[in-house]
């Protein structure tokens, strides 16, 4: 997620000036992710150069307002309109990770499942402990609630994807390659070819 | 310090002689404390079932020891072994287990009355068990008037009626959707908060989530644990 939706979502229930956006970003996300205040101003610069916010007078005490633009209001309409596709997100280290440990001679790939599985848990059982001290607070926040279901559900995925990896590659898993040796000359002209 | 409620010493439980031998538990050693949940995570297989079924008395260890509430089972002629199951031990089944021809009272009265326990004093008890699981206003009505969830939570309650202590709980939420699995686990959190231990069998990552601790199964042995809890704050800050 851009910082730049977020602000403009903020925006759409009214006016507001850069330390009021910081708190209800942060608030609106559980406290999972925390903004600079340098991130919130750089980001309404841009905004407003693109013609997506505009900036009110000055208050009393001195705080300038930002308000959403109609071409704002169509952008935040249409990244909501629009599915996050999967190019978008980052590499998954971990695949990378587990992909290069099959192939990497005098990697213990069992461990290397184990160890991230009893991480996962570990930060699955957290959130689980999070999950319940907020339902104990009078109708806990139901924004937070979705962010933390979200992090015990991608804790989850990763869990049995790790499972679906040991039992369909480990226990199959060919013999161990040999260390690193020059390929045989046959091999070499193939790989030209 | 309070006692174990439940220990497990070095325990096996090998199926079979010979070549056919099939060695379901190797060497588990286990212990679980008042107010202290513990997930058993492992593949089909793995030996989560008869580790259960040992925790229980339902089955002997070949080698080692399990002990409950600090008396191991071994030592127990058939008679007193018996009792420790009804008085110390309750279940939970995947499938609720509730008799369809008694109330939901006298479902969880029952194991107290095969005990000895007089109808009236037992069907008290039955009463504010129930009202632990939040289920007291249901106590008159049979299994097929509830829903899988409130059916599952007055399993938790016949569990853990009287002074049992332990529950041990096999796929508590295999036939329950997301939403009303987590409620019933979220029983059994506070149900295990308020003193008693349970064993939680699952293979649902997400339900192991609830347990103070979770164990990890391969092939009848203990391969890991999720180890002890560092500070939810901590992760948050990571996170960020």
């Amino acid at each position: 997620m851009s910082i730049r939706h977020g602000l403009l979502a903020l925006l759409e229930r009214g006016p507001m000036y850069g330390y009021q956006l910081r708190v209800a970003f942060e608030e609106s996300v559980g406290g999972t992710w925390s903004l600079n205040i340098g991130q919130v101003y750089t980001t309404l610069s841009r905004l407003e150069r693109d013609g997506f916010v505009v900036a009110l007078p000055a208050s009393e005490g001195g705080q300038r307002p930002y308000e959403l633009t109609g071409p704002g209001r169509t952008e935040l309409a249409s990244w909501f309109a629009t599915p996050l596709e999967r190019t978008d997100r980052p590499r998954d280290e971990l695949a990378i990770k587990l992909a290069l440990a099959m192939t990497t001679p005098g990697v213990d790939v069992a461990a290397v499942v184990q160890s991230q599985r009893t991480s996962g848990m570990r930060a699955l059982q957290e959130y689980t402990r999070l999950k319940v001290r907020s339902d104990k607070r009078a109708q806990g926040d139901l924004s937070w609630l979705l962010v933390l279901d979200a992090m015990i559900f991608q804790c989850e995925a990763e869990i049995r994807w790790l499972d679906h990896c040991e039992a369909t590659i480990l226990r199959d898993r060919p013999a161990p390659a040999p260390a690193a040796q020059p390929a045989p000359a046959a091999d070499r002209e193939e790989a030209k070819s | 310090m309070s006692p174990d409620v439940l220990e497990l010493r070095d325990v096996h439980r090998t199926h079979g002689t010979g070549e056919a031998a099939v060695h379901a538990l190797r060497g588990v050693t286990l212990r679980v404390r008042p107010g202290e949940l513990v997930a058993i995570m492992g593949p089909s297989g793995s030996g989560k079932s008869t580790l259960l079924n040992l925790a229980g008395g339902l089955d002997s260890p070949s080698d080692g020891e399990v002990l409950v509430e600090g008396t191991a089972l071994s030592d127990l002629s058939h008679r007193r072994l018996a009792a420790v199951r009804r008085r110390t031990v309750g279940y939970v089944f995947q499938d609720f287990n509730l008799l369809p021809s008694l109330t939901a009272a006298e479902n969880v009265a029952l194991p107290l009355e095969l005990d000895g326990v007089g109808v009236r004093a037992a069907r008290r008890a039955a009463i504010a068990s129930l009202g632990e699981v939040g289920l007291a206003e249901l106590a008159r009505r049979f299994p097929d008037e509830m829903s899988g969830g409130q059916q599952q939570r007055v399993a938790i309650a016949r569990a853990l009626v009287g002074d049992r202590r332990l529950v041990l709980a096999d796929e508590p939420t295999g036939a329950l959707d997301s939403q009303t699995g987590e409620a019933v686990l979220r029983v059994l959190r506070d149900r295990v908060d308020a003193g008693a231990a349970g064993l939680l069998v699952t293979h649902e990552a997400r339900h192991a989530g609830w347990a103070d601790r979770v164990i990890f199964l391969r092939d009848g042995v203990v391969i890991d644990s999720s180890g002890p809890l560092g500070t939810a704050e901590d992760l948050l800050e990571h996170t960020s």
